[in-house]
């Protein structure tokens, strides 16, 4: 595949076969399988506006968390307590917006995700254990936090508002859910591609001695990744509570895995120091569209586990290989 | 050959009676020198003599236990590497300290990106920067957008020091420039400490080679065991009286 791209251009093979693969295999992906589900389920429904713009919706929550999961990456760490801080963000959320009201659940929701992310950022930055054991451990602690709180009972939100404001609402024409997703992919590729912090997080994650000697604090760093993982992934957790009207622990159990895919997918890489938002947006979108065609074509879920996992499989193999380069 | 100059101008350090002790081991003791601007001192001395020791001191890593530094007339307290930078001293560390996949002009400017007034990276500004230096040093890279692995590594190491050349003020610390070089990078990279006396600044390197020490110093220093065995002007000793100093075998 290469080798051909070089021929055509006629530039060094190394140059173009590194930047075509990197940087395009995500997009190439996203086509490739948006084209099949478009020819296969032609008579399913695949394309109407309904079902597209339902990917998209169902994808927000997916899309938010990714981007916090870029900047734990590119900082070479992971965060896989998301999976369960969005379920305690929802509930802490949903309880106290029925009763305080909107801005109360907004900020209990997010500040617990935050919470859960300054657990984790101290632990690694500062007791310098390593992230994927603490995140592990706190995945697991929270899943039994969010099972506690409420005994295993779905809370209801009633707060109109809230449900407008995270689910059902819109503004302009556009969909709450589209606007938060648009807000958080902007401003996280803001932040990530032209601030110092940016720089920072990738400087850390690339060769942390140097960042170190940079005069770039690692530990803060690391701590701020953690941070914005969790604090997004609290947010995700309002979006699920806004669009379900309702908080469950269950929420968020299952996108554990489709997060840190669309974000590899995206082109990211796992041990840190390169990666990219638009990416891991196409990613998760890449994730969804696979979710609904798999459901559309009528496979159970647990056929659908195992070909995302595949999929998973496959970026992981094409991130490693691009690493080794 | 520009002897006279330094001796004239005041020294951009001076470090006197330096002396660091760990626990009840002594890494180094009564070690006093000074680097004027414009003048390039080689520190050699065998494996465990004391040099990295003196490199941390000097970088702001460890604080001697006694002695001063002063630095431009001013004894300075420093706890930390970036206090050193602050004070003018760079360090082109021995595994050079870039981030690989960045991109040249983000390394250069690492922990000091600039920022336009909406406080966003001002990328401009650093590839203009990074394109002037490099051309003055000579240094060979594709652009200031290669990619530091994309390198080779007499690149990379023409890139630390031009990164350290753009912001030491005083003084340089090259820490074995060339231990990891073939002979022609070897060479590519003497020229460019070379170019660095014009500059002004003072230039501490650490060298294993005798052949490049002679070649580049105009005084070198000798360190045994953590002991200072001796200051000579290059022009006026050779390698004998220089390995005689860091063996301890003297011949005469």
């Amino acid at each position: 595949m290469s080798s051909a791209h070089s021929s055509a251009s006629g530039q060094p093979a190394s140059f173009v076969s590194r930047l075509n693969l990197q940087q395009y295999v995500v997009y190439l992906g996203f086509l490739a399988i948006f084209l099949f589900f478009a020819i296969v389920l032609r008579d399913s429904g695949f394309l109407t506006v309904r079902n597209l713009s339902n990917i998209m919706l169902q994808t927000a929550p997916v899309t938010i968390m990714a981007i916090g999961l870029v900047f734990v990456m590119s900082a070479g760490e992971i965060d896989l307590s998301i999976g369960s801080t969005v379920a305690v963000s929802a509930l802490a959320a949903a309880v106290t917006v029925n009763d305080y009201g909107l801005a109360a659940g907004v900020v209990v929701g997010i500040g617990a995700g935050l919470l859960i992310g300054l657990l984790n950022g101290v632990l690694v930055a500062y007791v310098k254990l390593p992230s994927f054991l603490v995140t592990l451990a706190t995945l697991g602690l929270f899943a039994g936090v969010s099972r506690s709180m409420t005994n295993l009972r779905s809370i209801p939100v009633t707060d109109s508002s809230f449900t407008g404001f995270f689910g059902s609402g819109s503004f302009l024409g556009v969909p709450s859910l589209i606007w938060w997703t648009v807000v958080a992919v902007v401003c996280g590729h803001i932040i990530y591609r032209e601030t110092r912090f940016g720089a920072h997080v990738l400087a850390t994650g690339d060769n942390s001695r140097a960042a170190s000697v940079s005069g770039i604090s690692v530990p803060r760093i690391r701590l701020a990744v953690l941070m914005i993982s969790g604090g997004l992934a609290g947010l995700a957790g309002l979006l699920y509570a806004g669009r379900l009207q309702a908080a469950k622990y269950t929420l968020g159990e299952t996108d554990l895995m489709t997060v840190i895919a669309a974000v590899i997918v995206g082109g990211t890489l796992l041990n840190g120091g390169k990666g990219t938002i638009i990416g891991a947006l196409v990613g998760s979108l890449m994730m969804g569209m696979l979710n609904n065609g798999l459901i559309l074509m009528g496979l159970s879920v647990s056929d659908q586990m195992i070909v995302r996992g595949l999929i998973i499989l496959a970026a992981v193999a094409v991130s490693l290989r691009e690493k080794s380069r | 050959m520009n002897a006279n100059v330094s001796a004239a101008a005041e020294p951009v350090l001076k470090l006197k009676d330096i002396r660091k002790t760990f626990g009840g081991v002594t890494a180094i003791e009564n070690f006093s020198l000074e680097v004027r601007p414009g003048e390039i001192v080689a520190l050699v001395g065998d494996n465990g003599a004391g040099k990295s020791t003196l490199i941390k001191i000097i970088s702001g890593v460890y604080t001697p236990t006694s002695g001063t530094i002063t630095i431009e007339n001013q004894t300075v307290a420093m706890s930390n590497a970036t206090m050193a930078r602050a004070h003018g001293i760079e360090v082109v560390y021995q595994d050079l300290a870039l981030a690989d996949q960045q991109t040249v002009y983000m390394n250069m400017f690492l922990g000091r990106e600039p920022v336009n007034r909406f406080g966003l990276l001002d990328r401009r500004r650093m590839i203009s920067e990074t394109e002037t230096l490099v051309k003055e040093l000579d240094v060979r890279i594709p652009s200031a957008h290669a990619t530091i692995r994309d390198l080779s590594g007499g690149q990379r190491q023409g890139v630390a020091i031009a990164r350290a050349t753009h912001w030491a003020s005083k003084l340089i610390l090259l820490d074995e420039p060339t231990a990891a070089l073939g002979v022609a990078e070897t060479a590519k990279v003497e020229e460019i400490v070379e170019s660095l006396k014009s500059r002004n600044i003072g230039v501490l390197i650490i060298s294993h080679s005798l052949d490049q020490v002679f070649k580049l110093s105009d005084r070198i220093c000798v360190l045994r065991r953590g002991k200072q065995i001796g200051i000579r002007e290059t022009a006026k000793t050779d390698k004998n009286e220089i390995i005689a100093m860091i063996t301890g075998l003297q011949q005469h």
